[in-house]
């Protein structure tokens, strides 16, 4: 589902590469856990699979495309195939949990129809039911990223990247949002989540992959957070 | 397409004040434009073939005319216009020699008197035969004029550049003042349109950020940003226009027009035309700031 061959990335203006010859290889269906301290390339990662920067050296296949031949217009035909949420959420204010998932599909030009029927759907597995038409400003933290998940999943994507889901999040909270994500994983969906929760990833016991300044230094099924 | 519109009406009223400004300058700008354009296109018609096609206007003896060549009350024999027309047509500066009876002349005045009570006092014989000579190099008058200046039947010779080219040099002057006041005007508008637009995204740059992440289509995200800056371009273009038009028809029609006939003004088509101008300068104006604005939020 997502490969990366001899992966290396620089950004502009730096010397220090961010990535450097990463070479891993993630399934579909799987759920993987990418680790590692800030900076060391974690997020780097999560968006070259969402083409917001090319790679320097090396290639990527998303679903068997190399996005290194990927045209900058086909760009939005990629995105459409992965979810992603944050660690910020990233709602927009002003509108309902129902509008705000609901924008995902009408940017995207799903027919009203559509979204009727996936919205409700959607809210429904990410267990905000009954909460539609509340301002997502009155909802709690770990709720607001339900609905940030509900938005990357609505379109039913077969990536879902997670970039530090559960970063603003107290630890109770956050195991809610982590069956949230292994609920997801479940119905074959590919699961990429960023994060430094080691109790998290100890817990989960899923496929983890350590970066440490850029460089792929451990890939390992049913893994721990370190080694310690 | 209904969201499109939405966030396009949305945009127009959040930045009130701007689409105002934005809508004043462009129709002040393009008014001056399309002036410009009436200018320029009342010089080509002033000058028509008095000015381009013709240098010379040799002018024949009629019953009437009084000049030193020409025996009272009788008109140019036709031995005379003979004798005129070889000469001028070998002399080695003339390139064409054109005739015009009193008759042509005539059908002339009355088009261009068409709407004028001095019709009425006037006939074909008060009219004068002439020859229009086209000189191969225009400037190389002098030698022409000598040539025929003294032949029997000869009138007057008229060299028209000599009269009409000081109010020619004025006319051009004006219309490439008007032009370039304009253009710098227009320059503002495409200016004011960019910042107006920028401040718009800018706004808005949540939602640009996640319809990028959720894959929605350039295209798609531009849109709101194209009819806002569209819509406020061809509101100042229609205001131009009706600028325009009110210039046709108070200034040209109602006062020029009665007062200085022996000019052929320009007419509603000519109006039409300039519109046409403007639209498509105030189109091009609002869309080329407006993608060059948006691109940032759309880079991915």
């Amino acid at each position: 589902m997502i490969t990366f061959e001899d992966v290396t990335k620089i950004y502009d203006g730096q010397r220090r590469a961010a990535l450097s010859d990463v070479n891993v290889t993630i399934d579909k269906g799987e759920f993987v856990f990418l680790v590692g301290s800030s900076g060391s390339g974690k997020s780097t990662f999560i968006r070259l699979v969402l083409r917001e920067y090319r790679v320097t050296k090396g290639r990527i296949f998303i679903a068997g495309k190399d996005l290194s031949r990927l045209h900058s217009w086909n760009v939005p035909s990629l995105r459409r195939k992965i979810g992603v949420v944050f660690q910020d959420f990233r709602l927009l204010p002003g509108k309902t949990v129902a509008e705000n998932v609901a924008f995902a599909l009408q940017v995207i030009g799903k027919p009203q129809s559509q979204i009727k029927r996936l919205v409700p759907e959607t809210l429904e597995l990410v267990g905000l039911a009954g909460k539609e038409n509340r301002p997502t400003e009155e909802l709690s933290g770990g709720e607001q990223q339900r609905v940030a998940i509900a938005r990357a999943f609505v379109n039913r994507p077969a990536i879902l990247l997670a970039d530090e889901p559960t970063g603003n999040l107290d630890p109770t909270t956050s195991i809610g949002i982590m069956k949230l994500l292994d609920q997801i994983n479940r119905t074959g969906t590919t699961v990429v989540m960023a994060t430094h929760d080691s109790a998290i990833v100890d817990q989960m016991r899923k496929r983890v992959i350590e970066l440490v300044d850029g460089e792929l230094v451990r890939d390992q099924s049913k893994g721990v957070y370190g080694y310690q | 397409m209904r969201h499109t519109l939405r966030e396009a009406w949305s945009g127009l009223r959040r930045n009130l004040s701007m689409t105002l400004a934005v809508i004043v300058t462009m129709w002040v700008s393009l008014t001056l434009f399309g002036g410009g354009l009436l200018g320029a296109q009342q010089v080509e018609l002033a000058k028509g073939r008095w000015y381009d096609k013709i240098e010379i206007s040799v002018f024949l003896c009629v019953k009437d005319s009084k000049g030193s060549n020409c025996e009272p009350g009788q008109d140019a024999t036709q031995a005379q216009k003979d004798t005129i027309r070889n000469t001028l047509e070998s002399n080695p500066e003339v390139q064409t020699v054109f005739y015009d009876s009193k008759e042509d002349t005539w059908a002339d005045f009355q088009r261009v008197y068409k709407d004028s009570p001095v019709l009425a006092d006037m006939n074909a014989d008060l009219m004068q035969d002439s020859f229009r000579i086209k000189l191969k190099d225009p400037e190389q008058y002098q030698g022409v004029v000598s040539a025929v200046a003294g032949l029997p039947g000869v009138q007057a010779v008229q060299d028209l550049r000599q009269y009409l080219n000081p109010l020619f040099e004025w006319l051009n002057v004006a219309k490439w003042t008007t032009i370039g006041l304009s253009l710098l005007l227009l320059l503002a508008a495409a200016l004011q349109i960019a910042t107006t637009i920028r401040m718009a995204a800018f706004s808005r740059r949540r939602e640009l950020g996640i319809m990028r992440l959720v894959g929605a289509s350039n295209w798609y995200i531009m849109l709101p940003f194209l009819i806002e800056s569209l819509v406020a371009a061809l509101i100042g273009a229609i205001l131009a226009c009706g600028s325009l038009a009110a210039v046709q028809k108070f200034l040209i029609i109602d006062r020029a027009q009665p007062s200085l006939k022996s000019v052929e003004w320009i007419g509603w088509p000519h109006v039409g035309l300039a519109m046409l101008g403007v639209v498509a300068v105030g189109v091009v104006l609002s869309i080329v700031p407006t993608v060059i604005a948006t691109r940032k939020y759309l880079r991915v």
